[in-house]
């Protein structure tokens, strides 16, 4: 019986499918194929026409050169201390924030939350002019701040996403501690999050993704280079190059790109688990 | 629909008490209560207050003014609003530019998505690794892959013109050509929709088995499956996916400035890149604020509009 449903879950021929996932990822491949070879590229095997797919031989210097031309080991350590601020942000924040959604029981509750869940559709673009005149007002203009201070206060799509969590765990272990005269505090620290931990990984995980790439932020509040992060040090790279230094380029792209990369492979079960756990599955 | 009914309402109003005693111990627990859930969410209550509601509504002020960052902001009506509207062709050409964005990237990106999805969830081999190269474009800096496609798409050394003129196609400027520009921003945009195939992903493989079983009895078609069976099933996150999808496009911005910065010709001009250089270039804050506003409104009524037209296509199972 198991074994027949199966086969017929497998309704298109898994002959083309397999063909067709084939061609397809080979073309998902090409992009990140094509920034790799060419920062590997000998700058006399850059513009040919044709172009070769797999230089030879393999010019390793284009790291170092890319390195010399601007301070991108800086950037990246930027927007590395930008990103772990902004996650230690996000889970402290969040994981209170949610709390009092889910595992505390109090009137206009829902209420708020529908409030919450509406600012999911505020574009960035209404507050981002109000807020960088605040910002500078006081001060906080070609500062981090900006860029790490909101993540303290909690975001609507992490909120979601822990208070599913926290509805999931059973309400008796919340009346046990209650009982026993433990605090809300000691509830959430010692009990809750300890449960929660999938969950916070993911927080933590996109908090990291969404600084690290973030670039609107940084290009409106910096100005100073040595406070770049990765993606404005890249951009304003770009901009002021011409077409000879594509290998350096393209060495810079893939140093921006390959964290993000290992921290993928590293963390893929948190990431796919992530997805389910913003319950869109029912 | 109880709140319908003409008899429920005396009842209603018989079992309500008042309740005078402000202190009585009940009530103080409850209070309680709503100070502890309030202390726990007051972080996101003093975001929402400094990082939406002021800033909505000090934006929208601005838009009612003429306001340069040296100098404060002088009351103008809604001067802003009639010259975006009336007087400033290139408003104009960026609200086309992102609704040509918009209808072809969305569909296409979300109709990618649910292909990518049905063909992971047909049980093929090596699922996890496939999974990962469609998934993973979608969280890459977007500064880095934008420079990664300006040389992929570069018209005489990129892989892409080679591979095409190999096949006897046209060599096609792309980025440089105002009339490929755009469709070259949207092919890398369906490049980055992974994120949206895990979603349909993680949807599909909550469809119960039996329902197909029944259909397959029935002798119905691939296609009859798909239609009457798998997209009703999805269809909230069809929409999830829309909205949200539809959100992003009108706020399209990275590609467009690292890659083209709104040429050749204007474009690629988008909405968010006109409204940023309003802002930040000329520093027209209060017009920029007013683009700002208008462009929070079609969202808003677009949402609006996508709800009411889908209410009675979507399927809610369960709860």
């Amino acid at each position: 019986m198991i074994a027949k449903s199966s086969i017929k879950r497998t309704q298109i021929n898994s002959t083309v499918s397999f063909v067709l996932l084939v061609a397809l990822s080979a073309s998902f491949i090409l992009p990140l194929f094509w920034m790799i070879s060419t920062s590997l590229k000998p700058i006399d095997q850059l513009l040919l026409d044709p172009p070769i797919w797999i230089p030879n031989p393999l010019e390793f210097d284009n790291y170092p050169n890319a390195l010399e031309e601007q301070p991108f080991l800086q950037y990246l350590g930027n927007s590395l201390q930008i990103a772990i601020a902004a996650v230690l942000g996000a889970l402290i924040s969040n994981s209170l924030i949610a709390y009092g959604f889910s595992r505390v029981e109090w009137k206009g509750r829902d209420l708020i939350f529908v409030l919450v869940l509406s600012t999911l559709m505020l574009p960035y673009h209404v507050v981002m002019i109000p807020l960088f005149v605040s910002f500078s007002k006081i001060g906080w203009v070609n500062t981090w701040l900006p860029l790490i201070v909101p993540a303290y206060f909690g975001h609507p799509f992490f909120i979601f996403m822990l208070r599913q969590f926290m509805l999931g765990i059973p309400k008796e272990l919340s009346e046990a501690t209650r009982i026993d005269g433990g605090s809300e505090w000691v509830l959430l620290t010692r009990i809750i999050l300890p449960l929660c931990k999938p969950a916070l990984a993911t927080v933590a995980l996109f908090q990291f993704i969404w600084s690290w790439n973030d670039f609107i932020g940084p290009l409106i509040y910096l100005n100073e280079r040595s406070l770049y992060p990765m993606s404005l040090g890249l951009a304003l790279y770009h901009n002021s190059q011409g077409i000879t230094d594509f290998s350096i380029l393209m060495a810079a792209s893939t140093m921006a790109v390959v964290p993000i990369i290992i921290i993928f492979f590293f963390m893929q079960g948190v990431f796919i688990q992530g997805i389910s756990l913003t319950g869109l599955k029912g | 629909m109880s709140w319908g009914n003409p008899l429920s309402a005396p009842v209603d109003a018989v079992s309500r008490k008042p309740e005078r005693q402000l202190f009585s111990p009940r009530n103080r627990r409850e209070l309680r209560k709503i100070a502890i859930g309030l202390l726990f969410i007051s972080p996101w209550i003093i975001g929402f207050l400094a990082f939406s509601v002021y800033p909505i509504g000090a934006s929208f002020y601005y838009s009612l003014t003429r306001y340069s960052p040296i100098s404060s902001p002088r009351f103008i009506g809604l001067f802003n609003y009639e010259k975006l509207l009336f007087f400033d062709p290139l408003f104009i050409t960026a609200l086309k530019n992102t609704l040509y964005f918009v209808v072809f990237a969305v569909p296409l990106g979300n109709s990618l998505a649910l292909a990518l999805a049905i063909l992971l969830n047909q049980k093929v081999r090596g699922l996890a690794l496939f999974r990962t190269i469609f998934y993973l474009p979608s969280i890459l800096p977007l500064v880095a892959t934008s420079i990664v496609w300006t040389w992929l798409l570069h018209p005489q050394y990129g892989i892409v013109s080679a591979i095409m003129a190999e096949l006897g196609l046209p060599i096609i400027s792309w980025f440089a050509d105002p009339a490929w520009a755009k469709p070259a921003l949207i092919m890398m945009s369906m490049w980055g929709t992974g994120w949206m195939m895990l979603i349909y992903l993680a949807a599909l493989q909550d469809v119960p088995q039996e329902l197909y079983d029944v259909a397959s009895l029935d002798g119905a078609s691939l296609w009859r499956k798909f239609r009457h069976v798998t997209v009703p099933m999805i269809s909230p996150i069809i929409l999830f996916n829309t909205i949200v999808g539809l959100i992003g496009a009108f706020q399209y911005f990275t590609e467009a400035y690292v890659i083209t910065s709104g040429g050749p010709g204007d474009s690629t001009l988008f909405y968010s890149l006109y409204l940023f250089n309003n802002a930040f270039a000329y520093f027209k804050m209060g017009y920029a604020s007013a683009m700002a506003w208008i462009l929070f409104l079609v969202i808003l009524i677009l949402t609006f509009l996508i709800f009411r037209t889908s209410a009675k296509r979507v399927y809610y199972h369960g709860n």
